[in-house]
């Protein structure tokens, strides 16, 4: 024990508690940064990316050995009253070829929206092998009143994939930005609560 | 209720100030905000007592019979906050508050007046949490992990549970600042780190937990505000968020948590069966090391909560053995317990009753635990009654239960007067019996596959649920009759001795019973 009084002894431990505190506060922000390159580097959790990929370098690198299923999955956030599906549900690929797929989506509300759509892969660690080269997710779509149009991923499997994957989902959930797609409380539907007795 | 006057004539030892509401309200007393904090665990033991009975009415038989199912949800929600936030932390810093100081030898806590004002900060906190109850749309219903989208959709009582959380969490890093501040620096002299009863190294350490984790459910309740109001998208997948990043914050806090409420546990169990058992703790070197690495392993299994969210395999692996591994410290402390007891001289008086069943049933709950820690059968356990029935029984019977031996423990040392033993033991079995006909048989329930937070369910489980129902309502009334025996040795009963029990060792024993309003103002020298 050091010759400070105990006041002065307190009010270093509680100093140094309180940068506890506010340096574990911002560890919880920290972990929002942290976790998107941390999956991002390791492919966890279905990690996709955002950015177009190059095309494959050339025809040669085409794995003629083996093949892929790839099976395609589109949701609408909130059921939402979209039609949103891919034309294709699946397709057989050979690591490194093209392949350039179509979802039909149908905006039915009658009004002008614009919506973002969200890819995501399973198994989670094959999401770093499927590159896609043009993606309607890229960037926001905006949609007019009852507008219907077919939308094209160009995609391909990287050859470096492990042999033990034979099947990837492609999955894309439709989000419309224009509620702000976070429902207010549903008065409507607490009353159905209640009313299910 | 600890209040002395036979020294009233010593100038040197006053009693408590002069009018009853002031004497509360500004208390800095060590002593009176342990009562504050204990009376304030117990009327929410009741409010979270009184919401588990509902819960247990509506499940007594299948079908939806009593409450609207979102009623139900609010019920499940609500329970697990106040027991949690309100009952068991609150619980355990009263005892810290009473006991720490006269276990240390110091005159009182480090920091008295941010004591009180952590106390008064959870009444505060009950109000805004308990008001959401009467609002439109009803309080939160999203289970007690807030987990988005889900809590999003919350109504009116969205900020007040995010504001209520901030508020608690403020109140309990206040209390564990404090008591860190206290043991660190107004030790007696003599009073070196590993002669510290094991209470306070039990404090010591959640103490640090609390400091670290709180503020890390603060963070995570923070972004659940600004994604609702402010458009960030931390947890919406629209605007590149993820919503299992929060479970991933969420649960780098929750499971700390969970040690937090039983750490302190440990340490009361840890002074309770010595003095029964009338020999010293068996192994106290490797309690202290056994808890400081429990204390560690906890920072690094929070993915155990989340097998199902879709984990890769090597994600799965790393938390399924990080977590098992807990179960070899925790293992030591059993196995220590065990050895303390052995060839000892026992009696049976009420607090060693409740540590004795709080070790063989928080066993049963930790092997439950490590059942649960299995990546692969974890995905078929998940979210059903048999997570109910673990953590029921690391918390009932481990967290609650001790508390209750600490309470029959030090409570003639708080009033002067020994507790009705013969009610005391009424008590004891009526609670144990009623704690696993309650609690058994939904272990069975959920490896049938009943799902937990369902108002209703399939025909085939409708006998254990009734069963299991019946050991609840007998549960909740037995706490009736802790009160009573509370309220008993308040008000009179044979007059306690300062040593109480017979192999009682520790300062707190050189003390009168009651305990003076102050006490060690000239340290005591420990040898």
């Amino acid at each position: 024990m050091s010759d400070l009084s105990v006041e002065s002894r307190t009010r270093r431990t509680v100093a140094k508690m309180l940068l506890v505190v506010v340096g574990m506060f911002g560890f919880g922000f920290a972990m929002v940064p942290a976790y998107q390159v941390f999956c991002e580097i390791t492919g966890f959790n279905g990690f996709v990316s955002l950015q177009p990929a190059a095309n494959p370098d050339s025809a040669a690198a085409v794995d003629t050995e083996r093949t892929v299923n790839v099976e395609f999955v589109a949701t609408v956030n909130e059921s939402r009253p979209w039609v949103f599906r891919p034309e294709t549900s699946r397709l057989e690929v050979r690591p490194g070829e093209l392949h350039t797929v179509y979802f039909v989506t149908e905006n039915t509300t009658n009004r002008d929206t614009v919506s973002q759509i969200i890819p995501s892969v399973a198994p989670g660690n094959a999401s770093r092998y499927l590159h896609k080269t043009e993606c309607f997710c890229f960037t926001e779509q905006p949609f007019e009143a009852n507008q219907s149009r077919k939308m094209p991923v160009t995609f391909f499997i990287d050859p470096a994939i492990s042999e033990r994957t034979t099947t990837v989902t492609l999955s894309y959930t439709l989000f419309d930005l224009r509620d702000g797609d976070a429902p207010d409380f549903d008065e409507d539907a607490a009353g159905l609560h209640s009313s299910a007795l | 209720m600890s209040a002395t006057t036979h020294d009233a004539h010593d100038a040197h030892h006053h009693g408590p100030p002069p009018g009853y509401l002031t004497r509360w309200l500004f208390t800095t007393n060590h002593k009176d905000l342990g009562v504050l904090y204990l009376v304030f665990a117990l009327a929410m033991f009741f409010v979270g007592g009184a919401m588990a009975m509902i819960i247990r009415a509506e499940l007594f038989q299948p079908g939806l019979t009593l409450v609207d199912p979102h009623f139900f949800n609010q019920m499940t929600t609500m329970h697990a906050l106040v027991m949690i936030f309100g009952a068991v932390m609150p619980g355990f810093t009263g005892l810290a508050n009473w006991l720490i100081p006269v276990q240390i030898g110091a005159p009182d806590m480090a920091l008295p007046r941010v004591n009180n004002w952590a106390f008064w900060l959870l009444p505060a906190g009950f109000v805004l949490l308990l008001a959401t109850l009467f609002m439109p749309g009803g309080s939160p219903a999203g289970g007690w992990t807030m987990y988005p989208p889900l809590i999003l959709q919350l109504g009116d009582a969205f900020p007040f549970l995010i504001f209520a959380v901030h508020i608690l969490g403020i109140s309990s890093i206040m209390g564990s600042i404090n008591i860190v501040a206290t043991i660190l620096n107004l030790r007696a002299p003599g009073m070196t780190l590993m002669k510290m009863p094991l209470f306070v190294w039990a404090w010591l350490i959640t103490g640090f937990l609390i400091i670290a984790v709180m503020p890390v459910l603060a963070g995570a309740v923070t972004m659940l505000l600004t994604d609702q109001y402010f458009g960030t998208s931390f947890f919406s997948a629209a605007g590149g968020g993820d919503p299992v990043m929060f479970q991933h914050i969420f649960w780098f806090f929750g499971h700390p948590e969970v040690y937090i409420l039983i750490l302190p546990a440990f340490g009361i169990v840890s002074a309770i069966i010595p003095t029964f058992t009338r020999k010293p703790l068996f192994g106290y070197s490797s309690m202290v090391y056994a808890t400081a690495s429990i204390a560690f392993l906890i920072f690094i299994v929070w993915g155990h909560h989340m097998f199902s969210v879709g984990m890769p395999l090597s994600g799965q692996l790393f938390f399924m053995y990080a977590t098992m591994l807990v179960a070899v410290p925790t293992g030591v402390k059993i196995f220590n317990w065990m050895a303390t007891m052995w060839q000892g001289s026992m009696t049976f008086e009420t607090p060693m009753l409740f540590a004795i069943a709080f070790v063989l049933l928080f066993t049963v709950g930790g092997l439950s635990g490590v059942m649960l820690a299995l990546a692969p059968v974890d995905l078929q356990y998940h979210d059903t009654y048999f997570v109910v029935a673990h953590f029921h029984y690391v918390l009932v019977t481990g967290a609650i239960f001790s508390i209750m031996a600490a309470v029959y423990f030090w409570l003639p040392k708080w009033t002067g007067h020994m507790y009705d033993e013969r009610l005391g033991k009424w008590h004891f079995w009526l609670s144990t019996i009623s704690v696993n006909v309650l609690f058994f048989p939904q272990h069975f329930l959920g490896l049938a596959g009943m799902p937990r937070r369902i108002p209703d369910y399939a025909l085939q489980f409708a006998d254990f649920n009734m069963i299991s129902s019946i050991g609840g309502f007998a549960f909740g009334l037995s706490q009736l009759l802790f009160v009573w025996i509370i309220v008993k040795c308040v008000r009179g009963g044979e007059k306690a001795t300062d040593e109480v029990w017979e192999g009682a060792k520790g300062l707190e024993w050189t003390l009168p019973s009651p305990a003076p309003y102050h006490t060690f103002e000239t340290p005591p020298t420990v040898k």
